[in-house]
């Protein structure tokens, strides 16, 4: 093979050629200071993945101190692989969703893949045994060949990695916009289950202890995938595709159960996923948790490709590896624990008191580098921030409701708008069953998984409307934590924590980086109204395609606890007769409203406005009630408004309804005001129900076959069979693909 | 009655499997790894679904040559009980102790969803608690379900009374909606869906305890002189 020479320090400096690794002029300055001297190539990589945005936050730090991270349930916070919060009898639920945008833009199928391999490694390398996951989706409209071809291959890598380490993959949500067409966003989430007492941290401790390097071996994939994250797409972007990493679920789930066994033995110290910036960030951020630092060879580290360098296999994202302390003396038993599973574990360096990494190759050391440099002082940016236009202009404009006609119709074509269709072709390719803990399958408004040996279950969800984010970023940040919020209330839980994926612009742009920071206040207050700290997440910039930037989307992932599992409730309408009660009113709020992107063909205005407190009063009642057995099914209002969310809860069990809505018709059926709920009750139970939701309104009744809307003057609005609906809703994301239902 | 539940490198359903028989059966179920060379202390043998070695080179392809198959093939042998579901009737087509291959899904795609099975011979130790042509309720997951044999194979299996379930729709490709066959003697049963998914009210109904009960009952009446 060739051989690429290395520029020596001096050529790096005249060259710059840590331009071409991220660093900028001031940043390299930086770590000549650092250093007393000129770093070498290698360090120079280290330095540059190690200060990327994506390592080190350096752009958002001051955005994400915004966020309350601390609350009485919170066992553990942001800074490790996942945040962990009791559930009570001993136990924990841990979860965390990244991104895994850039990869996905470039090689869909592996791109989607390894953002779910690596979600998962970052909750078994905190002890716990992932049971769920999840993710949320974005892709430009289904209209194009690339676009259904991101978004079929999006689907396919998740279904391959998630079915084949048998995990079920039972939530999440796809919505389709033209922002996304360049940049599809994937986000992945897992939450696993852990007892108190086997909770780990990613520490290297104990001078003289050894370092081993556990699972896959290194290749030279994903070198500066950290790096590529951290830039914008092009039209040149292509030629980063060996900056995505190739995913193994099969050696993921020995590396799983190998972990899940080993974390039992009182011989570990400390353990942390090899993720972005591999071997570099694992090494560097144990030792500097611990006050350390880490002496490693690299002729140990197990490789799959001949002649790698020093620099490469630092900088490799290679998957479904783990570096790991154990205590010294040791070492036998962990290798013969993984070689049970058929894999590597190999001792490749030690643990020192000189808080710094120091790394030989070939009997000479290649790098020296203060760790806490590596790990910890990464510059942190100000950046300015500045109203953007279109906001002052939108602010300016009055309310209004969009022209139609006919609103059977306009009910027809949003339900078949892919954003609110029916994602039965999605989750179809996931196994959404396997471990036998799904209680409440893809379909409803959260996943309920059961906690094996006890009566308690988890409700989770991923949600995110970011056009009333771009409208509105600070209303916007309060909506999307507010509707995470009320999907797992309407499904018998109680919100316990939030992460957050924070996936947004080029924050170099003043009007980016005010999205970011209003986003940011608006969710933070969402958080604390609404007792759901942030305890994990990440952050995703530079979300452009040749210039322009998607909507901002702070995707939210919330798990919630089902402190009984009779509480658990779906929004499929159970039976006629039940009585229809809608909760909240309905203000001509059309801001970013699926109807107005589909009559007007763009967004425009003001988002829909929201009260917190009514918010947090009005989902303290509805869980109050479902969890005394008074609702038959609950569901929120979103996209598409009331008579969409009527619709959608009479699919499941093909039941009718007979509904009076007051005030215009067009705001009554599909203006997306915000803090509603409509949910079933059985007559029996209404009086108690009405006396327990404050704000709950009866509108009518569940019937058979078709769903009637009626004006207060008794006008027919909508009548239309269910089944017909239904087939609309149903059918639509197939037929946009042209594929076989 | 005690059962083996065998975990390949890659089996995703060992778990599923072994509560399904522990907690809704309250029977004995035991984990035993890919290598055991030892299977005469179970009563019956079960092969779990999932990806052993990855579903690398072809779905079972390389399981079956794990070591504890020879001990497996004895089993069968012996008479007892064997069901291999999911991947687990991909390993026994693989190992040659049922006919036919499991092709990719007509559409390509992996499939997770509940669809009705109909029971063909319910004159089998692992269907004498279902009604003859019972139309069931039992979730399906797999990307390879797609039964292929050729017709002398076909023609052999029907004399034989050897298809056990059929699909009430085709949605896989299978070959005459096969969804589960059984060897000549009787004694080992393959099948895609997964009946251990539906043993309780509370997750994907409790049509598939019926299977797991016919096999208790079957070897109690023949074990009961011993007890």
């Amino acid at each position: 093979m060739s051989v690429m020479l290395e520029p020596n320090a001096a050529q790096i400096k005249e060259q710059k050629v840590y331009q071409q690794m991220g660093l900028s002029d001031a940043e390299f300055a930086m770590v000549e200071e650092i250093l007393g001297r000129l770093p070498n190539y290698t360090e120079t990589g280290l330095f540059s993945v190690m200060w990327s945005e994506h390592c080190s936050y350096k752009n958002s730090k001051p955005v994400l101190a915004k966020f309350p991270t601390k609350g009485e349930r919170v066992l553990q916070g942001p800074g490790e692989g996942a945040g962990i919060v009791d559930i009570g009898d001993g136990q924990a639920v841990v979860f965390k969703m990244e991104s895994h945008n850039h990869p996905s833009a470039i090689e869909p199928y592996q791109g989607a893949a390894t953002g779910v391999g690596g979600i998962i490694r970052d909750v078994f390398s905190m002890g716990a045994r992932p049971i769920a996951l999840l993710n949320s989706l974005r892709f430009g409209e289904l209209t194009t060949p690339r676009v259904k071809y991101l978004f079929e291959e999006v689907v396919a890598g998740i279904a391959g990695y998630g079915n084949c380490i048998g995990i079920p993959t039972v939530g999440g949500e796809v919505q389709f916009d033209d922002s996304y067409d360049g940049n599809p966003l994937v986000n992945a989430m897992c939450v696993g289950l852990i007892n108190h007492e086997d909770i780990q941290k990613g520490i290297a401790k104990g001078t003289g202890n050894p370092v081993m390097y556990v699972g896959a071996k290194t290749g030279r994939d994903g070198i500066h995938g950290a790096t590529f994250a951290s830039e914008e797409l092009t039209d040149g972007s292509d030629k980063n595709r060996p900056a995505v990493q190739v995913g193994d679920p099969f050696m993921e789930k020995l590396l799983l159960e190998a972990c899940l066994e080993l974390i039992k033995s009182d011989a570990l110290i400390g353990i942390q996923d090899m993720g972005a910036a591999g071997l570099t960030s694992s090494s560097a951020e144990m030792a500097s948790k611990a006050g350390s630092g880490i002496e490693m060879d690299l002729d140990h580290i197990p490789q799959r490709e001949t002649g790698m360098t020093a620099y490469e296999m630092m900088l490799s994202e290679s998957q479904e590896r783990m570096l790991i302390v154990v205590k010294a003396g040791r070492e036998p038993e962990i290798v013969e624990l993984f070689e049970k599973y058929g894999l590597d574990a190999v001792t490749v360096g030690t643990v020192t008191d000189d808080s710094t990494l120091r790394l030989k190759h070939k009997g000479e050391i290649v790098a020296e580098v203060p760790v806490d440099a590596l790990a910890e002082d990464a510059p942190v940016y100000h950046k300015p921030s500045a109203v953007p236009a279109y906001f002052t202009e939108f602010q300016q404009l009055d309310n209004a409701e969009p022209k139609i006609t006919d609103y059977n119709e306009t009910l027809t074509a949003l339900l078949k708008q892919p954003t609110i269709a029916s994602k039965e072709w999605v989750y179809d390719q996931y196994d959404h069953q396997v471990r036998t803990s799904t209680v409440v399958s893809p379909g409803s408004d959260a996943a309920v998984v059961r906690v094996r040996g006890t009566n308690k279950g988890l409700a989770m969800t991923t949600d995110c409307n970011s056009r009333y984010i771009y409208l509105d970023p600070e209303t916007g940040g309060k909506i999307a934590v507010a509707e995470a919020a009320r999907n797992v209330v309407v499904s018998g839980a109680k919100p316990l924590a939030i992460t957050d994926c924070l996936n947004f612009g080029n924050p170099e742009k003043p009007e980016i980086f005010w999205q970011l920071e209003k986003a940011a206040d608006g969710m933070s207050e969402a958080c604390t109204i609404l007792d759901s700290p942030v305890i994990g997440g990440n952050v995703s910039l530079y979300n452009e395609t040749n210039g322009t930037a998607i909507y901002p989307t702070p995707t939210i992932g919330m798990v919630g606890l089902v402190e009984d599992l009779s509480h658990v409730t779906t929004q499929d309408a159970k039976k006629a007769g039940d009585l229809v009660y809608l909760i909240g009113e309905s203000f001509t709020e059309f801001g970013g409203s699926e109807l107005q992107k589909m009559v007007e063909g763009r967004i425009f205005g003001k988002a829909p406005v929201i009260d917190l407190a009514v918010e947090a009063k009005r989902q303290q009642e509805i869980l109050s009630a479902i969890q005394q057995g008074l609702v038959a099914s609950a569901h929120d209002v979103a996209e598409g408004g009331v008579a969409v969310a009527l619709a959608e809860k009479t699919f499941g069990n093909g039941l009718g309804m007979d509904v009076t809505l007051s005030g215009s018709a067009t705001t009554a059926l599909f203006s997306e005001s915000q803090s509603r709920f409509v949910v079933t009750v059985s007559p029996e139970k209404a009086a108690q129900f009405e006396e327990m939701v404050s704000d709950a309104k009866k509108i009518g009744q569940v019937t058979g076959d078709n769903l009637v809307i009626n004006g207060e003057d008794g006008t027919a609005w909508i009548n239309g069979s269910v089944a017909a609906l239904r087939s609309a809703w149903k059918g639509a994301i197939p037929c946009l693909l042209k594929s076989e239902a | 009655m005690k059962f083996a539940v065998i975990v390949f490198p890659g089996s995703n359903c060992d778990l599923d499997m072994y509560h399904a028989v522990k907690d809704e059966l309250g029977e004995e179920a035991e984990y035993v790894w890919h290598d055991s060379k030892d299977l005469s202390s179970y009563d019956g043998i079960l092969l779990p679904g999932g990806f052993s070695y990855g579903d690398y080179l072809r779905c079972g392809a390389i399981a079956q040559f794990s070591g504890v198959m020879d001990e497996v093939r004895k089993a069968a042998e012996a008479g007892k009980p064997v069901l291999g579901i999911c991947n687990g009737f991909q390993i026994l087509t693989e190992a040659g102790l049922l006919p036919g291959v499991l092709l990719r899904n007509k559409n390509l795609k992996f499939m997770c969803r509940t669809v009705g099975l109909k029971v063909e011979n319910n004159n089998t130790l692992f269907t004498n608690e279902y009604e003859q042509g019972q139309e069931i309720q039992i979730p399906i997951a797999h990307g390879e379900g797609n039964y292929f044999c050729d017709d002398a194979t076909y023609n052999h299996l029907k004399e034989n009374n050897q298809i056990v379930f059929s699909y009430a729709d085709d949605f896989n490709g299978s070959r005459n909606n096969i969804a589960g066959i059984i060897n000549e003697r009787g004694n080992v049963l393959g099948m895609m869906p997964h009946p251990e998914r539906a043993v309780s009210d509370l997750i994907g109904g409790t049509d598939g305890l019926a299977l797991f009960r016919s096999i208790v009952k079957q070897w109690r009446e023949a074990n009961v002189s011993h007890a």
